[in-house]
């Protein structure tokens, strides 16, 4: 009796501090950006978006919490779209986005912060065409791919771009594509069939760059797309040509810079508002030749040198 | 002792009731949580559902284009399907696989050894679901390419392979409950009769512990529907409609995984992906309720 006794009031003790730190833990504020700006003395800097700029996003930001003593920058992935979504809710101060926003997304933005996204062009990529390292064929033409991707298309076996594929006993492609909120979906679809054709249904949606290249180093049957810092030793680069007339260009440096290479687009960078304070000297320090050094490093394109 | 007594009645009323109270509202939560859910997924998807949607296309067209810029379509029947194959494949083999292990631990085996297999079947429960997807991704797509020459590895087998270890353990530990809740007096009287340890376990333990049983497989089931990032990784996702274990899939929960994070809210494409998790819903609930009528007939009958 004494000892369920003593139980029974210990219990009921630690039942309600624990419901009323949930009551606390709920009405903690959401808006942790503002709590960092008065809590810390380091101001942390969120940066949200595109798979595809990642890893140089995250370059960025270890080498600037390095050199700065009042700011540290945070980084996620997720894809363009969901960096976006962070910065239309007014979450993230810096959405990575590797295609340019939507005329919708930027209304709702201003309409939902009351800020307008300021758009900065951070540096270039290059969508190399992939395949396994073992497949006999060189280059390609955008009309091609179309004809690979696009909806009804024409070409649906090796045999159909005119190669013999011993390792491919099937002769089917193998069409590698990426989940449809991710920046590089979007580019390339419309690099390859415009606006008005989609891409045919059947391939594989794989959910990041890395994936992409990856899946293809192990299967010479497949085909498939990703920016060109993802280059490994069991893939190989096609070169590609506008169509049968235009000359092949491979995705290098300077094919991108002379914009001769077909599928390079530029990344951006959205701020909300017109950047202030800290964002404002992480995003000049990103434009700047150091920050530029990065971009390269990484297998993406600088911005040309002023 | 008198004295110990009366502090403690004193004491009694007050904690007790909180404890009540505390019980009983955990009790409510979960009925309040199921409709709670139920009627969000069910506003943010209704708008779409009553108005405009063609329900006969989202049922029956294999076209899944909810990106498209000028010629949106909302074609889940592959989907569906995928959800579907890959389910029954998962069963096919996590059933006899799962049953096989529960009658081996609660009949067959040493005290000793079912502590150790009990402790080694948790573990595997406790392996959290993109672990699996990543051996998916990588060991089992090697070895499905090795051995059976395919093309590439990421195909319903390989996500049938992931979600069978994944409800294997759900399986052994329920049906495990089950044969275990049968009186031993079955168990001694079919022995005296000159039974077999076998013939015991066959004709009179299974039909004696059929209701538990059959929970075991239907919840292994409902596992392997709710499944999201191991068939995302393991399959392919890829929408088609599957013509062998060796065909890549897409299934409705990996559908909604990787498409949600890029929707705007609202948007026709972001309800549609409700109206999944409401499809998503009724399957289950029709899961349990054949469940539940399966028991009750089972029941009647005896």
């Amino acid at each position: 009796m004494r000892i369920s006794g003593r139980v029974g009031y210990t219990t009921t003790c630690f039942l309600v501090v624990l419901t009323c730190s949930l009551v606390i833990i709920g009405c903690s504020p959401k808006d942790d950006a503002s709590v960092a700006k008065t809590e810390g003395t380091q101001f942390t800097i969120k940066n949200k978006g595109s798979d595809t700029m990642v890893n140089l996003a995250q370059a960025w930001a270890e080498k600037y919490t390095g050199i700065s003593s009042t700011a540290s920058v945070e980084v996620s992935g997720g894809g363009s779209g969901t960096g976006v979504a962070a910065l239309i809710n007014g979450t993230v101060d810096i959405a990575n986005c590797s295609r340019q926003i939507k005329p919708k997304e930027l209304e709702l933005a201003t309409q939902n912060t009351g800020k307008t996204p300021q758009e900065f062009i951070v540096g270039y990529d290059a969508l190399a065409v992939y395949v396994h390292q073992d497949t006999p064929i060189d280059k390609i033409t955008i009309t091609q791919l179309a004809e690979i991707y696009g909806e009804n298309g024409t070409i649906t076996k090796w045999s159909d771009l005119g190669i013999s594929h011993s390792d491919c006993p099937s002769d089917k492609i193998i069409r590698i594509s990426r989940q449809s909120n991710s920046g590089t979906y979007f580019y390339f679809r419309e690099a390859l069939l415009g606006k008005s054709r989609d891409f045919g249904i059947g391939s594989l949606d794989l959910h990041g760059s890395k994936d992409v290249v990856e899946v293809v180093g192990r299967t010479p049957c497949a085909i498939g797309y990703s920016g060109m810092g993802y280059a490994t030793s069991h893939v190989k680069m096609l070169e590609v040509a506008a169509d049968s007339d235009s000359p092949y260009y491979p995705p290098n440096l300077e094919n991108v810079l002379a914009k001769t290479y077909p599928i390079a687009r530029p990344l951006y960078m959205y701020s909300l508002g017109e950047p202030t304070g800290e964002v404002k000297r992480y995003l000049d320090w990103i434009l700047s030749a150091e920050g530029q050094k990065i971009v390269e490093k990484l297998g993406f394109v600088p911005l040309e040198s002023k | 002792m008198n004295i110990l007594r009366k502090k403690s009645t004193a004491n009694l009323p007050f904690s007790e009731t909180a404890i009540e109270l505390f019980i009983r509202l955990c009790g409510i939560s979960s009925i309040i949580f199921v409709f709670g859910i139920f009627f969000f997924v069910f506003r943010e998807g209704a708008g779409f559902l009553f108005g405009g949607l063609d329900l006969g296309q989202f049922l029956t067209s294999v076209e899944w284009q909810p990106t498209s810029l000028n010629n949106k379509r909302y074609g889940a029947f592959a989907l569906i399907v995928g959800t579907f194959s890959v389910t029954v494949l998962a069963m096919c083999i996590a059933v006899p696989f799962g049953l096989g292990a529960a009658i081996f631990v609660s009949e067959f085996c040493s005290p000793k050894l079912r502590e150790a297999f009990k402790i080694i079947i948790e573990l595997l429960a406790a392996i959290p679901s993109v672990v699996w997807g990543f051996i998916g991704l990588t060991l089992m797509n090697q070895l499905i390419i090795t051995v059976f020459k395919a093309p590439i590895g990421l195909t319903m087998l390989n996500g049938g392979i992931m979600l069978a270890l994944m409800s294997v353990p759900i399986i052994v530990s329920i049906a495990e409950d089950a044969l275990k809740a049968v009186p031993d007096s079955y168990r001694e009287a079919a022995e005296a009769l000159g039974a077999t340890r076998w013939q015991v376990t066959y004709r009179v333990l299974l039909p004696a512990a059929k209701n538990g049983l059959l929970a075991a497989v239907l919840l292994g089931a409902a596992r392997s529907i709710g499944e999201t990032m191991a068939v995302l990784m393991a399959t392919g996702h890829s929408v088609n409609i599957p013509s062998g274990p060796l065909s890549w899939i897409r299934t409705l929960t990996a559908t909604i995984a990787a498409e949600l994070g890029e929707v705007a809210r609202g948007d026709e494409h972001y309800q549609v992906l409700f109206i999944i998790g409401i499809l998503l819903f009724t399957i289950t609930f029709v899961v349990n309720l054949i469940a539940d009528l399966v028991i009750k007939g089972i029941r009647q009958e005896q």
